[in-house]
């Protein structure tokens, strides 16, 4: 197993420092990832609450007051841009593209949907530096993109395209199709065989793709790749800066642990 | 308008590596200097200290560093039929903005251009005959020689530290060296980088075929280094921060970390950031600049005379501004006349991606940590069989392992999904790409000029690019694929995949930011804009630095060219100009 493979063999120490500053008493389980588990919460709820609080533990354990939580604490709206439907989408959609599965490294505990909201809320969001000046015109493929809409406008008028198209078919918005169906959707937004009034489906499944990765792959300053999730599962063990001991050790893994820019703990968010 | 400020003797717009070479070149004869930037003022520390720098999603995702289309962008469009729109965001190519321009974020792949490449056109002409140029190519001859530039090309190499084997001194081949460069006058300053382990495996692979494989020159410091002017450099890191990034390091060559420390000194320098140069003024008769046009970091428009106007901005801005600024006949491609915007010229890319058993490591690197091969760059091969003009370098460079933009997964990988995800844990740490680099021709039927509706933050008409790949390239880009992909071959790999360049060009993905052309150098004023020291044909005081002089694109990264046409125009500025100012070749 890959990701077994680089839990034991390359990031032991960042893994066993993670767990030593999170471990709580009822901690005991270690699932098949090598990462250790709390038996008293769900996987599921554990990672949710994750999401929404400050330095939370996704791969570590949670701790007692976390795990207090009800679901409405869990559902406050720590969201900067979206509102409930398009968080609610944003959520799913990520969800299928970065699948959790059972290692908990996924778009989930990484914190994606958190990322793409804290993008959308600011310059990137606004497309500050993009020239959105006029005349429009659609263009071919080669001249890029060409929409009037910045990426905030793009993902809050393709939310409600898609579900509305996923009303339109199935009964119910994206959120809450059934995991086989939402990967039909996204299948179909990607190939743009999925057609919606508004925006042309492609660019917006494009962009969706784009930012998920982002947020999967980003330093965890920006609120995604929390406790490095994404980092882990590739093995890159963050901006380490030097290398020069190291580099001629051909084959080798290199095993120090994994830091970002606000150091080993992979969930401290950049303030302002 | 403001009135006139004092009369500096140069005005230099644009302050990245030709304007601070230009500045520290002539502040030495005492003259009064002066340089307009349009971005910031950046240095070493603070704004790439590596508490900071190492962040792939501010500075390379989301163009920290680079141009701000907002501000500044041009239009596109791939044919003369089509409707050009403009370019909204950064992608195929990413110029650099503020001190230091594009020399803050370049990875440091140091280049000379081969002998043969300043004379093309008469070269190909005496090896293959007149009918092997196609006809709507319009190379031309730089009017200058690789024999005049070395010197120049020297001094670049000594004030940067770069570190490599060299492989021809004096007309005598090196071992372990690139066997079809140039004759230099003397080594590297510094021997070459670390070896990386997937430029270890291409190296092998290469000699088995029987090629010379050698290590890339590097602009990166393989030791610590001090440089002619005093300024102090340290050994790299290989932390696989520089292409897109600053160095905070003082590892990678700069103006910062290489010029400005002593430049920024001297009492007769003087540097205005925030200034947009609108336009170069002249006199009644059109034949002289009586100095430029700027709006300041208040909005303010201001004039600034000057003796000496020199072009120091992106490539293509400063097509851009001798267009606004009405100096040397536009080019008009129906009638085939005019200079100013005629012989845009690119490179072209592709890559063979390789996929290992073994770990690689890839976050360990540096931006010129590469191993090379030089065979089908030029004309260092017959090229009378294969039917086209041109080559390429092929090399492996291990510049960096960030992952949201540097991670390689094979061809049948899913694009999403669990399958996505199992890719990317199985792939990340165990790939690597193999880079093939191709020159770009000019022709007839790309070029710059003024866009008849889009405009930029001063009502100013945006510059309109006219460019597409054409089957010279095309196949000359497949010609260097298939070679690339004999060594991918060789590597006795898990997996590999050849990544083609074809269709048409694209604005949209990033290829490289080597754009040439628009103020073509040469010897003769009807096909091009300056003469061999880079001295406008029209306006004897104002001159134009840059790849914007290129007349086409080598096989090569431009730097080391630019660089060293800085220093021999400086030169002849100097030691020809100063004492008596006008042209200093009559047209």
């Amino acid at each position: 197993m890959p990701r077994r493979r680089l839990y034991m063999h390359q990031k032991p120490e960042a893994l066993s420092e993670l767990s030593a500053q999170t471990k709580p008493p009822e901690c005991e389980a270690e699932n098949s990832s090598g990462v250790k588990e709390c038996a008293s919460l769900s996987r599921r709820s554990l990672l949710n609450a994750a999401l929404f609080l400050p330095a939370a533990s996704v791969v570590g354990c949670s701790s007692p007051r976390e795990s207090n939580l009800s679901e409405a604490q869990e559902s406050r709206p720590a969201f900067a841009f979206f509102n409930p439907e398009e968080r609610a989408f944003v959520e799913a959609a990520t969800e299928r593209l970065i699948p959790d599965e059972e290692d908990g490294l996924g778009a989930r505990g990484a914190g994606v949907a958190v990322f793409i909201d804290r993008q959308l809320a600011g310059p990137y969001g606004r497309a500050e530096h993009w020239y959105m000046q006029g005349p429009w015109a659609t263009g071919t493929p080669e001249q890029g993109y060409q929409l009037k809409l910045t990426p905030g406008e793009l993902y809050q008028t393709a939310t409600r395209d898609v579900n509305a198209w996923c009303q339109k078919k199935h009964g119910k918005a994206f959120a809450g199709l059934s995991e086989a169906e939402q990967d039909d959707v996204l299948h179909g937004l990607e190939s743009g065989d999925v057609e919606l009034p508004d925006v042309p489906a492609k660019v917006f499944f494009a962009m969706l793709w784009n930012n998920t990765v982002e947020g999967f792959l980003s330093d965890p300053m920006y609120g995604g790749n929390r406790n490095f999730a994404g980092w882990k599962l590739v093995g890159f063990p963050g901006p380490r800066y030097n290398y020069v001991s190291e580099i001629e050790q051909y084959g080798k893994p290199y095993t120090l642990p994994t830091v970002g820019i606000l150091g080993r703990n992979g969930a401290l968010l950049k303030k302002g | 308008m403001a009135n006139p400020l004092k009369p500096v003797d140069v005005v230099l717009v644009g302050f990245g590596w030709t304007g601070s070479i230009l500045a520290e070149q002539l502040t030495q004869t005492g003259l009064e200097v002066l340089a307009l930037e349009r971005g910031k003022f950046r240095d070493t520390v603070p704004d790439f200290a590596t508490t900071q720098i190492q962040d792939e999603l501010r500075y390379a995702v989301r163009d920290g560093l680079f141009q701000d289309p907002a501000r500044d962008t041009l239009t596109f469009r791939n044919s003369v039929d089509q409707t050009a729109l403009p370019m909204r965001r950064l992608g195929s190519f990413l110029p650099g903005v503020g001190v230091g321009g594009a020399g803050i974020h370049w990875n440091g792949q140091l280049w000379r251009f081969l002998p043969e490449d300043f004379v093309i056109r008469s070269h190909t002409e005496q090896r293959y005959g007149k009918s092997f140029i196609p006809a709507d190519m319009t190379i031309q001859d730089w009017g200058i020689t690789y024999a005049e530039l070395e010197p120049h090309y020297d001094t670049f190499d000594y004030l940067c530290g770069i570190s490599g084997t060299a492989g021809n001194i004096e007309g005598q081949i090196q071992p372990g060296g690139n066997p079809f460069e140039g004759p230099r006058q003397r080594g590297y300053p510094l021997p070459p980088l670390k070896r990386s382990y997937p430029t270890v495996l291409f190296d092998r692979a290469a000699k088995e075929i029987g090629f010379k494989p050698f290590p890339c020159p590097a602009a990166n410091t393989s030791a610590a280094y001090k440089n002619p002017l005093g300024v102090q450099m340290g050994p790299c890191t290989y932390c696989g921060y520089c292409e897109w990034f600053g160095c905070g390091n003082y590892s990678k060559a700069s103006p910062q970390t290489t010029i400005l420390p002593v430049l920024l000194k001297r009492k007769n320098f003087s540097l205005r950031t925030h200034c947009d140069v609108t336009r170069i003024n002249l006199d009644n008769t059109g034949k002289r600049s009586t100095g430029v046009t700027y709006v300041d970091a208040q909005g303010r428009q201001v004039e600034q005379p000057a003796s000496l106007v020199i072009c120091c901005a992106w490539a293509q801005h400063n097509a851009l501004l001798l267009l606004h600024s009405k100096i040397g006949q536009p080019y008009d491609p129906k009638t085939n006349t005019g200079v100013v915007g005629r012989n845009y010229a690119y490179q072209i890319t592709s890559a063979v991606d390789v996929f290992f058993d073994e770990i690689m490591n890839p976050f360990m690197g540096a931006g010129a940590l590469g191993q090379a091969i030089d065979e089908f760059n030029g004309d260092n091969f017959d090229h009378a069989p294969v039917g086209f003009i041109g080559g390429g370098y092929i090399a492996l460079w291990t510049t960096g392992g960030r992952p949201i933009l540097q991670h390689q997964l094979p061809a049948d990988a899913p694009k999403w999904g669990a399958g996505w995800k199992k890719a990317m844990a199985d792939n990340y740490l165990k790939s690597a790409s193999i880079a093939t680099h191709g020159s770009v021709m000019s022709y007839r039927d790309s070029y710059l000029d003024l866009d008849p509706t889009y405009r930029d933050i001063y009502g100013d008409a945006l510059l309109r690019l006219t460019f597409d790949f054409h089957p010279n390239e095309i196949k000359m880009s497949g010609f260097l694929t298939d070679k690339a992909a004999l060594i991918a071959q060789a590597m006795k790999l898990r997996s590999f995949h050849p990544i083609p360049r074809e269709g048409h060009y694209s604005i949209v993905p990033y290829q490289t930011t080597h754009n040439t052309g628009g103020c073509a150098m040469g010897a003769n004023p009807k096909t091009s804009v300056v003469n061999k020291y880079l001295q406008s044909w029209d306006v004897s005081n104002v001159f134009v630095m840059g790849t914007s002089v290129f007349p086409q694109n080598a096989g090569y990264n431009p730097t080391g060219t630019v660089a060293a046409l800085a220093y021999w125009s400086a030169d002849a500025i100097k030691n020809r100009y100063l004492k008596s100012p006008g042209p200093l070749v009559q047209a």
